[in-house]
């Protein structure tokens, strides 16, 4: 998988020495299905089915893929804000999977999230100050008001707030603004990896620029390890250093920004980006848009060999039977699949390949 | 049956009329803390088998005006003034049964969030043959073998058992198909749909983005698109309406809204979204600020408090939505000249921030 660590991208933000900060490996977390009087097990959602990748030192992770696809909840494991079912996640070489009590207090120093929804996220009987300053108050830093009111002051300012709002509440903020104080409060105890999930999807296009324009601008000032949880493909290619694209609770394509949005192997990949709408009619008339038919299939019964041969129009016999390994294709994605799209099946479909 | 219901609505005379006309539709909500102006003078038109796509940020008043032409303000506090013409009749002082008569049958309405739209309680059939019911003087058997046929032409499979199903045992993209089935049911001439695919993953998009496209061919309804998604507008209209602040700010075929567009705030439209048909930059341009409060709305151009390129003079003359030099169909209600705008667009597209393509105008301007 280290083949793939090296960005082809231009220059990743700072400390990026291609070393990993963090290493999943065969991460499973399955939710049981209980049922009758005795609330007997009869089954299992399986959220996340065996999910291997790194996170390198300073670069923006993409995960993307379809609701259900288990995503978040991956996200949430490598936070540790759920235990696993089995399999390891280290953090700074440190196996962070099993770990409980005060130690897990401190490692959640270093791992902070922004979360989708900037009105739920935010209590609002605090005021912005409180909420900003918890992080400090559950870590027992900056101790005494002054000290406090003054860094929380600098965060805000830092994120684009009015530092003298520091006493308003959040109903007294718009969506941008509170999602301001979402990453102010991430980035309050310095962590050293940050989980954004789908931290623009709630926002308007002109709102969501300024965040994006944020995030980017603090990333590369901080060298802060960003996962970026993301279903708009635009978006993600904008933000990301490598994209590990999921369907089903595996991760069925991992590549650089460079490499997915050249030539994606997987065809799964391809009928993602087939599918986004481009802002520009003379292209939208031109593309042949890939189709998938049906809907994403039950997690709780997935299907068996390649979880994607039920809506691949490439699937063979072959994808029936065996699970295809996930490994580098050609233009150096790795990927899972057994017919890997060519050249010429992308340059059909997807509108990136073209200025690649 | 199609066809000839079709040709019949057609035949209605309309006095040389376009199939939709809205006439300076004004939507306003008196509240405590004063009026608030959502939709302030809005007009376009429609011909059947055309689709016109509105975009606009939250508040711009794009789900408002659409409200309006289904006659669903009525017995509210809103106050509607203006016309909205429909296939010859006229809907803001139509009373309430008539327009009762015409939803439903003549416009339908595709809403964002299926699983609000729907009733939890009764069954998907139940909910798609009343549509059908209200309006036709069927048998039963009749409207359920409709609704069978129409849950199956959307895609839903086995149809015949899904009939009885609840929305809860539908997933997201089969919910908002089967919306698209109740608002088929009576063939309506006009359909409105309002953010149809923004709840859903790209890929169920696609399947319904290519759903309407073609059963509008089919039908030959005319679509009206509400949306803030401008992949989504392009992909679906042939004409494109921007709103701000109540108001049409720029209107034009869609080809020529995104290549040679004239308002600044569709600059900072387009100059704000990643986009997956040009290569990677490095920063979006944002347009500064937020949309205004639709009860103080700013004097003059009420744009002027987010716009770059704002001159004294336009904090209190308001811009009319004017046809563009040699393009009758191409509308922009700016108060820059025509000169200047050409010159922030070419500069824009040539990738200079808009604060540097001001000074360079306004040095030119300074000079001459």
């Amino acid at each position: 998988m280290s083949d793939v660590a090296t960005s082809a991208h231009p220059a990743p933000p700072a400390g990026n020495g291609g070393e990993p900060l963090m290493e999943v490996r065969d991460l499973v977390k399955h939710f049981p299905i209980r049922q009758g009087l005795l609330q007997r097990q009869v089954g299992a959602v399986r959220a996340v089915d065996g999910v291997s990748f790194d996170v390198m030192r300073g670069e923006t992770l993409g995960l993307v893929g379809e609701s259900g696809c288990g995503k978040s909840t991956t996200a949430r494991l490598i936070l540790r804000l759920m235990e696993p079912t089995s399999g390891s996640v280290k953090f700074d070489g440190e196996e962070i999977s099993t770990v409980k009590g005060q130690r897990l207090k401190e490692l959640r120093r270093d791992m902070q999230m922004i979360f989708q929804d900037p009105y739920s996220s935010l209590n609002p009987r605090k005021t912005v100050g409180t909420i900003i300053s918890e992080p400090f108050v559950i870590h027992g830093l900056a101790k005494g008001e002054g000290e406090r009111k003054r860094t929380v002051q600098e965060l805000m300012d830092r994120v684009g707030l009015n530092p003298e709002h520091y006493n308003r509440y959040p109903h007294e903020f718009s969506g941008g603004q509170r999602q301001r104080i979402g990453v102010a409060r991430a980035l309050a105890l310095k962590p050293k990896v940050i989980v954004a999930d789908e931290p623009v999807s709630a926002l308007d296009v002109s709102i969501q620029a300024q965040i994006l324009n944020l995030l980017r601008e603090l990333q590369r000032e901080m060298g802060i390890t960003l996962i970026f949880i993301a279903h708009d493909l635009s978006v993600v290619r904008h933000m990301c250093d490598r994209i590990a694209v999921m369907y089903l609770g595996k991760v069925v394509e991992l590549a650089t920004n460079a490499q997915l949005y050249a030539h994606p192997r997987m065809p799964y990949t391809g009928a993602l980006m087939s599918a986004v709408p481009v802002p520009q009619p003379r292209l939208a008339a031109a593309k042949k848009r890939q189709v998938l038919a049906g809907d994403v299939p039950s997690p709780a019964n997935p299907p068996p060999a390649c979880r994607f041969h039920t809506r691949c129009w490439k699937a063979q016999e072959i994808c029936r039977q065996d699970d295809p390994a996930f490994e580098p294709k050609e233009g150096g994605n790795v990927a899972a699949c057994h017919f890997p799209l060519t050249d010429a099946e992308v340059l059909e479909r997807v509108p990136t390949a073209r200025n690649a | 049956m199609t066809e000839t219901e079709t040709a019949a609505a057609q035949a209605v005379p309309r006095d040389g009329r376009p199939f939709l006309e809205v006439k300076d539709l004004q939507v306003h909500f008196p509240t405590d803390d004063g009026l608030v102006k959502a939709v302030n003078g809005l007009s376009f038109s429609l011909e059947r088998g055309k689709t016109l796509g509105i975009v606009g940020e939250s508040g711009s008043g794009k789900s408002v005006s659409s409200l309006a032409i289904m006659g669903l303000h009525k017995g509210s506090r809103a106050q509607v003034h203006g016309e909205i013409w429909l296939d010859g009749s006229e809907l803001v002082q139509m009373s309430v049964p008539e327009i009762r008569r015409l939803r439903g049958q003549q416009v339908a309405m595709i809403f964002q969030d299926p699983l609000s739209a729907m009733h939890p309680f009764y069954r998907i059939g139940d909910q798609l043959t009343e549509a059908f019911l209200v309006h036709n003087d069927a048998p039963k058997a009749v409207a359920k073998k409709r609704a069978i046929e129409l849950l199956d032409r959307v895609g839903i499979p086995s149809p015949d058992k899904r009939f009885y199903d609840y929305p809860h045992q539908f997933s997201g993209g089969m919910r908002q198909r089967a919306m698209i089935a109740m608002a088929l049911m009576c063939d309506p001439s006009l359909l409105i749909a309002d953010e149809p695919t923004t709840a859903l993953d790209v890929t169920v998009q696609a399947q319904i983005l290519e759903l309407i496209e073609r059963l509008q061919s089919e039908f030959d309804t005319a679509v009206v698109v509400i949306t803030h998604d401008l992949g989504v507008v392009a992909e679906m209209s042939d004409e494109i309406a921007v709103m701000y602040a109540g108001r049409i700010v720029e209107q034009g075929t869609a080809d020529t809204i995104f290549n040679a567009p004239e308002h600044p705030y569709t600059w900072g439209l387009l100059s704000s979204i990643p986009r997956m048909d040009a290569p990677r930059g490095d920063e979006l341009v944002p347009i500064p600020g937020r949309p205004p409060s639709l009860i103080n709305l700013p004097g003059g151009c009420s744009f002027h408090p987010r716009c770059p390129y704002v001159r004294d003079a336009h904090r209190r003359v308001e811009p009319v939505l004017d046809p563009v030099d040699g393009d009758p169909s191409h509308k922009v209600a700016c108060l820059l000249d025509a000169g200047t705008r050409k010159k922030l667009w070419d500069e824009l597209q040539a990738g200079i921030r808009p604060s540097d393509a001001r000074k360079d105008v306004m040095a030119e301007e300074g000079a001459a």
